[in-house]
């Protein structure tokens, strides 16, 4: 990389480039140093560049989780600290589901001919864009009076891995139909089954893909709101739904609901640092080469 | 093929898991939506306590000023957040393909406000909007001017929300037509340079008309996820000022969680979905459409 040439250009390029950035990242940049900022900073007239950072406002969410006791604080809220651990909790194991069923059935899709194929691959893009609005009514039937997993983590598990199944299913699609078929045929000849071929020699093969997609799920997983709303109970509570029961209409506190924002915006900003090419892929995989 | 004749039930042991999920957690629930719409149902009701009502929700639906006012706000976000982000998205894009350092970390960049919740999406631009905390306020204030009502009137609302989505959507566009435009011919653009194009006719005679089918299946894709857009309005605004943001999926929830009625937001749902399936299947057969015409070329290319 650090041979090749760059083109030169002329300083107005750059200039729009940087205003680009400015515009991209301010936001994020803005709830970091409110997160960091005292009321009475976010509150003054005053320049904003100029304060002290402090972590107190992390310290009133995460008390929970703390081995000391912040000394600012007169009681511990562990709501956060709860909601915190049942994301955690959902976003995991729902996006382990996901993709283990979710390749098993992208590649039954690809490889095997047989009755039905084409009707399956049809019905998995209508369901790609249902939107949880469209389930929110019968999911809360359902799950409350028929299955009766309303406000437990497995019911909002449930949800979430049918929510992403599709487009897990649709992504590693593209990948496995790169998977050289003589591979598993040679692997057929040295006596593996089709579970062995599956898991030994097909899955290595794609982990791109499976990259992508985990991201993608536990992304949504991870961010969603109005079923988790719906399905939740006091004990099973993600971080958005405690997110939005904290915003009033008056008097909210900044400095503290931006920490939990933060804390909600790490994780998927950290995975957009580390994987980023993956995710332009997956997201470029369905419409630029279909 | 070889593979099938030796196991015929193989393919079925692999799709069954994803198979059932998907059969009792989304297509289930989907059929059972549209039944409930036509019940008389709320929440504390089992559905066979329901009263079968056939169409009068839907006849309520479209009888109700507040139901079509929320369709009309729908329909006015998605047509110009649409508009906003495709024109510069791709004009981005044609922009900034060039040869430069530090094209990736620009991309990852872009891609940030996609990746993290709509929730704080929201949260931060209720936070920027804060009519006396929030930087626009303070800003303007500072230079003298007075604040402006950013979500506090209706059509400042619409617009802040407007704002919202672009900034968190335009990304996703101008990373689908770089994609596209990086994957152009580079022989057809080379051929045209040396005919004498100037940029301007190279971009409107080569490129875009090269792009188009990404750029119409990019598009639809955006069009589908803008009728999904939720979490940043319900933040930023809650529907509010009046009705004047209350777009379909937050009327769907508030009728549900607090008009109580399950049956008219079945109804709705309903709707909403069908606008949606009509969006879906012009995409795919587009694609479909897009796949038979290489598949020609490539016939008579080989041919020739």
């Amino acid at each position: 990389m650090s041979t090749q040439t760059y083109d030169r250009q002329n300083p107005a390029f750059y200039a729009l480039l940087i205003a680009l950035v400015v515009m991209a990242i301010g936001p994020i940049y803005l709830m970091l140093t409110t997160s960091l900022k005292l009321n009475i900073d976010i509150m003054s007239d005053s320049s904003s560049l100029l304060f002290m950072p402090t972590l107190r406002n992390y310290e009133t969410a995460l008390c929970d989780f703390l081995w000391y006791e912040p000394e600012h604080l007169r009681r511990c809220d562990p709501t956060f600290g709860r909601a915190l651990t049942n994301s955690l909790i959902i976003g995991l194991i729902s996006t382990a589901i996901t993709l283990i069923i979710g390749t098993m059935a992208a590649y039954a899709l690809v490889r095997f001919r047989f009755m039905g194929r084409d009707v399956v691959s049809i019905w998995t893009l209508m369901m790609r864009m249902v939107p949880p609005a469209v389930l929110l009514v019968p999911v809360f039937g359902i799950w409350t009076f028929q299955f009766g997993i309303d406000g437990s983590r497995g019911g909002i598990i449930l949800v979430y891995v049918a929510l992403n199944l599709p487009f897990v299913i649709w992504i590693l699609q593209s990948f496995i139909v790169q998977v050289p078929i003589q591979l598993e045929e040679a692997a057929r000849m040295d006596g593996a089954g089709p579970f062995q071929v599956f898991f030994l020699v097909v899955l290595p093969l794609i982990k791109p893909g499976i990259a992508a997609a985990s991201i993608f799920t536990f992304r949504v997983a991870w961010n969603e709101f109005l079923l988790a709303n719906a399905l939740a109970d006091r004990n099973s509570r993600t971080v958005p739904v405690t997110i939005v029961n904290s915003l009033t209409e008056f008097d909210i506190d900044w400095g503290v609901i931006m920490a939990t924002g933060m804390l909600l915006a790490i994780p998927p900003i950290i995975f957009t640092f580390v994987a980023s090419r993956q995710i332009i892929t997956g997201m470029t995989a369905g419409a630029v080469k279909g | 093929m070889s593979i099938a004749s030796t196991n015929r039930m193989t393919p079925y042991l692999f799709l069954a898991p994803a198979g059932l999920v998907l059969a009792f957690a989304l297509f289930y629930p989907i059929c059972y939506m549209i039944y409930a719409s036509f019940l008389d149902w709320n929440p504390s009701q089992r559905i066979g306590e329901a009263e079968f009502v056939g169409l009068r929700n839907y006849f309520k639906l479209f009888g109700d000023d507040a139901f079509r006012e929320s369709m009309g706000v729908t329909l006015k976000f998605a047509a110009v957040v649409v508009t906003i982000e495709m024109f510069l998205g791709v004009g981005l894009a044609l922009l900034l393909d060039r040869n430069i350092r530090g094209m990736s970390v620009l991309r990852t960049l872009f891609i940030l406000p996609m990746m993290i919740a709509p929730i704080v999406v929201g949260l931060m631009w209720r936070y920027m909007y804060h009519p006396t905390v929030g930087i626009f306020n303070k800003t303007l204030k500072s230079w003298g001017f007075d604040g402006i009502p950013w979500l506090s009137d209706g059509s400042w609302a619409f617009a802040s929300v407007v704002i919202a989505d672009v900034w968190q959507w335009t990304p996703f566009i101008f990373i689908l037509s770089l994609a596209a435009l990086q994957s152009l011919p580079a022989s057809a653009i080379e051929a045209s340079k040396i005919d004498g194009a100037s940029d301007w006719q190279q971009i409107i005679y080569i490129k875009l008309p090269l792009m188009l089918p990404v750029l119409i299946v990019t598009l639809l894709l955006r069009l589908i996820d803008s009728f999904k857009v939720l979490e940043v309005i319900l933040v930023m605004t809650n529907g509010g000022p009046g009705l004047s943001t209350e777009i379909l999926s937050l009327r769907i929830n508030r009728t549900a969680s607090e008009f109580r009625e399950l049956g008219e937001a079945a109804a709705m749902s309903n709707l909403l979905l069908i606008v949606l399936l009509i969006l879906t299947f012009t995409m795919f057969i587009y694609n479909k459409a897009q796949d038979a015409r290489a598949a020609r070329l490539r016939a008579v290319e080989e041919e020739a």
